[in-house]
This record gives C-alpha cells, structure tokens and sequence, in this order.
C-alpha cells in the first residue's frame, strides 16, 4: 500500500513494524515528528514498546544502552546538537557490540545556531564505531530501519540512519508502507547471546588490561571490514522480499561517463535531474554513497577508477582539511582518478540544478588540491 | 543473627584499599537484595573494585556505565526486564557522590521525576575519591582535598532534601556502623515500587585521614554526633531509625587528618549546621 508520508512518519512507520520493547528519545528538530508519533502510539497500545521520555540525549541512548544490554531490541531517534551531545555514548555502545538502530534527521550544528540540513552531525561521529547509511528519500528512510537492524544483529554493531533534515525528515512524498509479514520474514526476533542474566552473572564491560583491550579494538575494526558482506547480504535479501533494490554505493548514467559527481542523501535527486536536463552535451554520471561506515573501497575504487575525474559534493568539513566525503574517496582512489571537493551547502544553503551545473564548470578551471566553496 | 543467615553475594578479593566503606557497604546491601539482582555502576572507585576482566567480586550480575547516566541504564534495563516478564529482578545502581551530587544530578533527578522502579544507592565518601581526593559537592565543610587544600569553605549539598522533594516513594540513609539497620531499610526498598533513594556514608580511609581499622567507628560517630542522621523518608513521612547520643562533633571530626586545619570557629560553624539540621528532622518528624 502505498501513501504520501514524510521521512519521519516513514522511519515511524518502520520502527512501528519492527516493534521495539523500548524507545528512547528527547525532542529536537527536526527529529521531532519521529518520536512524537513513536510516543502517541506507545501511549495508545499500538505498539508494544514502552517509550520512556528523559531528560537529555544522552540518556535517550544510555535508556536504550540498557534494554539492550538486558536483551531486547529498543530504538532512539535524535539529530545535530542531540547526536553530539551522545557522543561519549556513541563510543560506549560500539565499544559495548550493542546492536541499536538510531535515525538521525541530519542538521547543521552551533555556534551559530542552525536548524537545517547538513550532514555535519553524523559525519563527526564518524570514529566512534557506529555503522552510517544514508537515506535519499521517505521510502529509503523508511527500508534501512529494518535492514539496519538485521546488520547490526548480525554483527553486534550500531547503526545510524542518516535522512536530510527538513529535506526528507518534513517533505511528504508517495512512499510504499513496508508490511509486519515482510519485516517478520526478513526479520528474525532478536537473539542477543550476551545479556545480563542472574542465573549465569558475569560483570559487563570491566577494565581490560591494555593487551586485551587492544585485541578487543582489532575485533571492532575487523567486524566493521566484515560488516560490508552483512550489508550487501542485507540489501539482496531485502530486494528478494520487497523488489526495492539498495547497494552500498549506487550508480547513475555512469556507463561511458567521463567524470561522475559523488554524494550522498537528498542531493542526489537534484544531481540527477541536472545530469537530465543540464548536461546535453557532456557525459557525467552520478556516484550515491548509501553506506559510509564500514566504507567500501573496493565499490568507490571499481566504480570511480576509469573517470577521468570525480566531483565530491560534500556537506561536512573537516576544518583545517577538507569535505569528510573527499578525504575518504580521495583515500579510497589513492590517486586512481582525481578528486574534487565542493562543499555544496552547509546549513540548509538551496542547491539548484544550475548550480550543480556551475559546480562542474568551475571544478574544469581550477587545481584538484583547492577545495570548491560553491 | 540475620546478617549471618543471609547469602553472600560479594566474594573474597576484590580490589578496595582497606578498610574501605564502600566495599562494606556493598557486601550489606546485596546480601540484603539477593540474586535477582542487576547493578549498574558509573565512574566510581567501585569501576576498580568490583574487579578487574575476567575476576569479578559480585555474584551478580554488573554492568558498568559512564559517569553521568547510570539511573538512565537502570531505567533500559528496568524497561527491558519488564518486557521479559522478569517483574521479580531488582535493578541497583551503585554510585558515588560523583555522580549523585554532581555530574550524574541530571539523570538522577529526571530518573526520580519519573519515579522509574529501580533502587539508587549513593555511597557517600564525600569526594573524588577514585581520582585522588578531589573536592565534590558533597564533600563536608573545612574538608581537605587536593582541591581544596586549605579546607572547603561551603557545606555538603543537602541531597536527601532534594530527593524529598522529588515525592518519591522510599529514602533512606545507612551505615556499616548499624548493619541491622541498613539490611533492614534495603530489605525493605527491595518491596517497594518505584524510585527508591539510599545513601551510605562510606567512609575512605586514605582520603579522610583515618587508620583502615577506624572505618566503623567513624562510620557510628558520624551518627553519633548527629552530623549523619540514621533514618527513612517513606511517602513522605519522616522517620529517625537510630537516636543518636550527640557526642561532641570534635569527637568526630578529631581522628580524620582531612579536618586537621579546622579552627574552634569552624567547629562551631559545625555544630550549628548539626543543631539547625536536627531542628528541622524534630520538626518533621513531629
């Protein structure tokens, strides 16, 4: 069935199907659509979860640390200056291999204050071990809840589900409603081996001596490189069950493309259209990153090697370098094919189709070292 | 005696200083709540003492949190067993007044607001102690710290007043020094629904300056000397478990090194927060 929802209703949606025994979340925009519905169904019996409303984001996650801990599958929802204010959380649920699924309504972070959309956020939590995809659309936000779940169960690694704040999280679009017997089929209940239990007690998360604890950082780094199989088995088998198709990074007109733009979200719809109506005469494609963490470099380097050169449109900064998504494609390429780096928008800045147009000009002009303020 | 017919659930070996309140403290209260238990333990020296991978003291079973979010943990923990229909599982968490007084006072409080089915327990050595004696909210007037080395000059945060005014249903204070009592008020939190509220003066033998056979007796002329009241707070109504003696505060404060610089005005300062605090308790009891 299908119905004209916005990303949050659909993430809403998603996480009502995949029926979590706990929710918790404290209010920002633009995540809030997510848990006030999440919570107007908890109070109504719709869903069986109990959604318990604390005081900060950084409870949110400590509340869904816990359930996890003790077994059961539990959801968070939050955004910008909530997912900094994890932070510590952040490392201590991967640290702890806790299989949560949060959704990040992507947004701009302070000083100065900015409530719209970049991928600033989820970027700088880049290192502390969580698994990052990126939705496009409604349907998209909608699709990697339940499939971030069967990933991080499988590899005891978390998720986050990044979608364009306001640009999906508020926009109605037609969106299919995925179904309880196709999440029941794709879906096993969650079976976590490591939970508290009295009847066989044992101390979680005890100081590690440092030979120990460094081998414990290698188990984390090797199931993250693992973790790519997880996804694309993920991904197939979803495909199987509902005939909606994701990859880790997806291609568009790139077949005989000389240069191709990479991004990742919502941009790339408007990518594509300017690839369809503003580049008559040039061959470009387009390259959508759909997972970022683990990240897959074989994908990046099989895909980009043969342009002639690509164009990254980043909307996250490493100040003093770089966009996030250049440095991690230019690594991935190892000098295979040039990289240009374009910070597109930052804070909700429009983005047009001419002006990806403009982008691809001016990126013909300059060096590939000199970072593109468009 | 019951304190003997209760199971133990904290074994030999674990990794407090001695003399340690804390680790006294501990091996009372789950030998008073049992098996089905969970504890959930933030930054705290009880981090170092429950054990070190793969050694554990406790019996049950632990799990270790950041500073600042434990009663949030407890409450995912709390939502999950319920969900698992495990009504009968207590679900602890053991802090210090780090966390209680300070960097943890926002999950604690919005945990009591909420009035989540857990039992906190603040054992109170009134410092950071773990770091190596720095000064926290709760560390007693005139107190020495490495922070504040010419002794603090404000007083201990009020925190059972704060709890009290929170309207949850069960507070209560402890010590080593009366084992019965303190099994008797956790036995007795273990039945209640709801947020309940401990706290256990523990003393620190390198941080208060005391020898580590002292840990008890300093632990009863704290009560003794009115400065540690013993008693219970249950929807609302105020009881005093133990009449102290009021022995001088100077006895009390005279075997800890911490309070070496005090001067007879200081003392006096003391004694005047004692005569007010239990004007108050007279009061509310009444």
């Amino acid at each position: 069935m299908k119905a004209v929802i916005t990303g949050a209703e659909a993430v809403a949606h998603a996480v009502r199907v995949v029926n979590p025994d706990v929710i918790s979340a404290y209010p920002i925009t633009p995540q809030t659509h997510i848990i006030e519905k999440l919570a107007e169904l908890s109070e109504r019996g719709e869903i069986k979860a109990k959604f318990i409303r604390v005081e900060a984001e950084i409870s949110a996650i400590a509340v869904v640390i816990g359930a996890t801990a003790q077994g059961v599958r539990a959801f968070t929802a939050t955004s910008s200056h909530g997912l900094l204010y994890m932070h510590e959380l952040l490392h201590w649920t991967a640290g702890g291999r806790l299989p949560v699924v949060m959704a990040v309504a992507n947004r701009a972070v302070g000083a100065p204050w900015n409530i719209w959309c970049d991928q600033q956020d989820m970027l700088s939590q880049r290192d502390t071990g969580w698994m990052q995809v990126f939705a496009s659309s409604a349907q998209e936000a909608m699709d990697l809840i339940p499939i971030s779940y069967l990933v991080a169960e499988r590899t005891f690694l978390p998720v986050m589900v990044g979608l364009d704040g306001f640009i999906l999280s508020h926009t109605a679009e037609p969106t299919e409603l995925i179904t309880p017997s196709e999440v029941e089929e794709f879906l096993p209940p969650p079976d976590y081996p490591l939970r508290l239990s009295h009847h066989d007690p044992f101390t979680l998360w005890p100081i590690l001596e440092p030979n120990l604890y460094h081998r414990q950082r290698y188990d984390l780094f090797k199931d993250h490189q693992k973790a790519l199989k997880a996804w694309k088995s993920a991904f197939k088998r979803w495909e199987e069950i509902t005939r909606r198709g994701y990859r880790a990074v997806e291609t568009y007109n790139t077949e005989g493309a000389k240069a191709a733009f990479i991004t990742a979200g919502a941009v790339s719809d408007t990518v594509k259209y300017a690839l369809d109506n503003l580049f008559k005469n040039e061959k470009v494609g387009l390259v959508k990153l759909r997972l970022f963490r683990p990240f897959p470099y074989d994908d990046i380097r099989e895909i980009c090697a043969p342009f002639e050169k690509v164009i990254v449109l980043d909307r996250a900064v490493s100040y003093g370098a770089e966009g996030i998504f250049s440095q991690e494609i230019r690594s991935a390429l190892g000098g295979a094919c040039p990289v240009q780096c374009c910070v597109i928008s930052m804070g909700g800045k429009d983005i047009t189709p001419e002006e990806i147009a403009a982008v691809y000009e001016k990126a013909s002009k300059i060096p590939e070292g000199v970072v593109i303020w468009s | 005696m019951e304190l003997k017919r209760l199971k133990e659930q904290m074994e030999p070996g674990h990794l407090a200083c001695a003399g340690c309140g804390a680790a006294l403290a501990m091996k009372l209260a789950t030998k008073a709540l049992g098996e089905k238990l969970r504890v959930v333990i933030p930054a705290s020296c009880w981090s170092i003492i429950v054990g070190r991978h793969p050694d554990t003291t406790l019996k049950v079973p632990v799990i270790h949190s950041t500073f600042e979010v434990a009663p949030s943990i407890a409450a995912g923990i709390r939502a999950a067993l319920d969900a698992l229909g495990q009504k009968e599982v207590t679900v602890m968490v053991w802090a210090g007044d780090g966390s209680t007084y300070d960097i943890g006072f926002a999950s604690l409080s919005a945990a009591a607001e909420r009035d989540e089915d857990i039992i906190y327990v603040c054992y109170d050595n009134e410092a950071y102690m773990n770091t190596g004696i720095q000064r926290s909210s709760s560390t007693p007037y005139g107190a020495w710290t490495t922070t504040t080395p010419y002794g603090k000059r404000k007083h201990k945060k009020e925190i059972i007043e704060v709890m009290k005014a929170h309207r949850i249903p069960y507070i209560a204070t402890a010590t080593v020094a009366y084992p019965e009592d303190m099994i008797r008020k956790f036995k007795k939190a273990k039945e209640i629904r709801g947020f309940r509220f401990i706290l256990v003066l523990s003393p620190c033998c390198p941080g208060w300056g005391i020898k580590e056979s002292e840990t008890v007796l300093i632990s009863r002329l704290a009560v003794e000397s009115g400065l540690f009241p013993l008693l219970e707070i249950e929807k609302g109504k105020l009881s005093i478990t133990h009449q102290p003696s009021f022995i001088p505060v100077k006895d009390y404060i005279a075997p800890q090194k911490r309070f070496a610089a005090l001067t007879e005005k200081d003392v006096r300062e003391i004694e005047e927060l004692v005569r007010q605090r239990w004007e108050r308790l007279r009061r509310e009891e009444a």
